[in-house]
């Protein structure tokens, strides 16, 4: 089986890869939000930590 | 609790300690995020290449490698969470409520993929993306309990108090859950019957069983993968006065 064929997806190409595309799109924004809220939520605690630490 | 090893207790009394779970859980997922993705490697190889076309669907089938898993985990982190509400309603366990409420946006993001992908498959093999039959309208159903969830703890500004109304929204909507399983039996539906869990003769080529079931356990990873990144952050979100989350950034 050449790589055009296996895109082709015997002629279903737009519904296997929109589903796979879409999949891989939902799952990787719910896993990697948390990361970048929790980086951010601990830069700003950090910030206000200093802050207190000045005044 | 004579059942379970001193060991085993220890463990999960030592996990409800927030400082310690946020560590543990920190030291363990980067191997729980390794073995997601060579499982979904192999399982995908395994569907999209190894296995063969199906006799009657032709190509359109090897959406079944997500759509299955999908489905089966909106089930399953649906019933996890209310196990992990009724824990946190019964015994005030911090992090139990934290297990639940993680939980929530990953149950509806595999809830969405699984009636996203059922449309794709269904607008080639059926002729429509949507029906009012009984599978797809419970699912949807199933959607909505998981947004309810999440919507309802965001409305509330003392997560304590969030956690125990969504605890009981979420126990109530588990009556869903075997008619969502057993839709397909209950009622004639559009919705093919079961095809893997006959367990005796599964009505499924092992070629194309394996990759489904490696796909299974693959989507089993990922869930503790994005629950436990959602719980670190929620974590400390709600302890951001504690002497430990400010050890975190010294």
């Amino acid at each position: 089986m050449n790589w055009q064929e296996f895109f082709a997806m015997g002629g279903y190409a737009f519904y296997v890869w929109t589903s796979y595309g879409v999949t891989l799109l939902v799952l990787l924004a719910i896993a990697v939000l948390p990361v970048i809220q929790r980086k951010l939520f601990l830069k700003e605690l950090a910030h206000k930590m200093k802050r207190m630490k000045k005044s | 609790m004579f059942l379970i090893p001193d060991s085993v207790g220890r463990f999960f009394h030592r996990m409800a300690s927030p400082p310690h779970f946020y560590a543990f859980t920190g030291r363990l997922l980067p191997w729980l995020t390794a073995i997601f993705i060579i499982l979904t490697a192999v399982g995908l190889y395994g569907g999209l290449f190894l296995a063969p076309a199906d006799y009657q669907q032709g190509d359109s089938y090897r959406i079944i490698y997500i759509h299955v898993p999908s489905a089966w985990m909106s089930l399953f982190i649906y019933v996890v969470m209310a196990v992990a509400g009724a824990i946190g309603l019964v015994w005030r366990i911090k992090l139990a409520e934290i297990v639940m409420i993680s939980s929530a946006s990953v149950g509806a993001g595999f809830t969405f993929i699984a009636l996203l992908t059922g449309s794709l498959w269904g607008k080639p093999m059926w002729g429509t993306w949507w029906v009012w039959d009984a599978r797809l309208t419970s699912e949807l159903i199933l959607l909505f309990l998981y947004l309810g969830v999440i919507a309802l703890y965001g409305a509330i500004d003392d997560k304590r108090t969030a956690s125990r109304a969504v605890a009981i929204l979420a126990i109530v909507g588990v009556v869903n859950i075997p008619i969502i399983h057993y839709s397909v039996e209950w009622w004639n539906t559009l919705h093919q019957g079961p095809t893997v869990s006959k367990i005796d003769k599964p009505s499924i080529h092992v070629s194309m069983l394996i990759p489904l079931l490696t796909m299974a356990v693959a989507f089993k990873f990922y869930y503790l993968v994005a629950m436990l990144q959602r719980a670190r952050t929620e974590l400390i979100q709600r302890e951001r006065n504690s002497q430990w989350v400010k050890g975190l950034i010294e």
